[in-house]
């Protein structure tokens, strides 16, 4: 049996450590032991592609989840999910979750004092194209209060898991909104070492992207590990 | 070229979107292979369990054959098995699964991988998912796992060995401890 051509690495800077005390909750969930390094078999480059079920038509729109319309500000959310090596990621399941505009999730968890929203329930999910394109309508989150110390805020976010071709693709990220102030604040988003990376979770606006009379347009791609061009010899 | 997209934490309300009816249940009625119950608590440094953690597995079915285009082996495809659940962790921090054992599946070179269970850990506080692996207790082919083999204190080995509870039908209990003395071996690939 051949061994498989593996996945490329994780980039240095970019995946956050697994402890980052100024992220409180890190602390008693972190591995004390260092991760131990395996070569890539065929349990780690194959993986559930599909995803879990057959999607409804309206679940990439969750401005459409209830009867009436959700209150806050429209848009469109559109990219790509690619590999590393530039390859579009076809057919991956992108599954979304998100506060309403208020900044309180439809959780029994979130006891922020900000109002529910009836037609809001703040799940999504979409199938990537052909070219690894895909496309949510939502409305924009707001920011909402944490006790991770004193006065903390969450910059607004939208949650992002990916699947990818393989085990070893999972992602599972959020996106962030340009020109946030609470960005630099956000100890969740600054636990990601390299400056530039921590730039790639932050959607642009892009005005070809929205709809007149509509809805603003954000662009953002997702990008997954790639592989590499060549078998490594073991 | 593009550069890689950072790993964010799943955070407390993944439940909004992530779980769903049957995620916990991989087989059918008619699925081929060994039933088994795969469950065990998550639990943090302090051995409190977890009550907001998201388990992912993924096998090879009862042949030992994954269900995706990259396995080339002959073995057959089962089609009332894909090998994928999705679990977020009860109050108590416990998860269950019920799934087949897996058979077992090429390895590096020649060798030959033991019947495991591969796992994705996600929870608030873990800015990246944790992986690891669920092997069986009393399978002859652990002793040579060249996965299994790369753990070289023995002690922290066992912590990859899923224990058969007692009982009628074949039940293995694998915690998950994040952090402290009997703490899981996690991998990256």
């Amino acid at each position: 049996m051949i061994d498989p051509v593996p996945y490329k690495p994780e980039e240095e800077g970019v995946w956050p450590p697994t402890l980052f005390p100024p992220y409180t909750s890190t602390v008693k969930r972190a591995p004390r032991q260092p991760l131990v390094y395996i070569p890539q078999t065929l349990s780690e480059v194959t993986g559930p592609v599909y995803g879990h079920s057959k999607l409804a038509v309206d679940d990439h729109d969750l401005t459409k989840h209830h009867k009436g319309e959700p209150l806050g500000e429209r848009i469109i959310v559109t990219g790509r999910v690619l590999g590393d090596d530039g390859c579009p990621v076809p057919n991956t399941l992108v599954e979304i979750w998100q506060c309403n505009a208020a900044g309180r999730y439809r959780h029994h968890g979130d006891q922020h004092d900000a109002p529910l929203d009836p037609n809001f329930s703040g799940g999504g999910r979409v199938l990537t194209d052909a070219q690894g394109n895909y496309k949510f309508i939502t409305i924009k989150p707001g920011a909402y209060p944490w006790r991770n110390h004193q006065n903390a805020w969450r910059p607004a976010h939208i949650h992002f898991s990916l699947f990818g071709p393989a085990f070893v693709t999972r992602l599972v990220t959020q996106m962030f909104f340009p020109g946030d102030p609470l960005l630099a604040l956000d100890p969740i988003m600054m636990s990601v070492p390299d400056p530039v990376a921590r730039d790639r979770m932050i959607c642009k606006f892009d005005i070809g992207l929205t709809k007149p009379e509509w809805a603003l347009g954000y662009r953002h791609d997702i990008v997954l590990r790639g592989r590499n061009a060549t078998p490594m010899e073991h | 070229m593009s550069k890689q997209t950072p790993s964010q934490t799943v955070g407390p309300f993944f439940h909004l979107d992530l779980p769903f009816e049957g995620g916990d249940v991989l087989v059918t009625a008619n699925t081929k292979g060994e039933r088994i119950l795969l469950e065990g608590r998550v639990v943090d440094g302090d051995g409190e369990p977890l009550n907001d953690a998201l388990i992912e597995i993924w096998q090879a079915n009862a042949e030992g054959r994954y269900d995706h285009p990259e396995d080339a082996q002959e073995k057959q495809i089962d089609p009332e098995f894909h090998g994928w659940g999705r679990c977020p962790t009860s109050q108590d921090g416990v998860y269950r699964f019920q799934t087949v054992r897996p058979g077992p599946v090429p390895g590096p070179g020649n060798t030959l991988q033991a019947p495991h269970i591969n796992v994705i850990v996600f929870a608030r506080g873990m800015l990246r998912h944790l992986t690891t692996r669920v092997y069986f207790e009393g399978e002859a082919l652990n002793a040579d796992d060249p996965i299994l083999a790369r753990v070289t204190d023995t002690k922290r080995r066992e912590t990859l060995i899923a224990k058969k509870q007692n009982g009628g039908s074949a039940v293995y209990r694998f915690d998950i401890v994040l952090q402290g003395a009997n703490e899981t071996v996690f991998f990256a690939a």
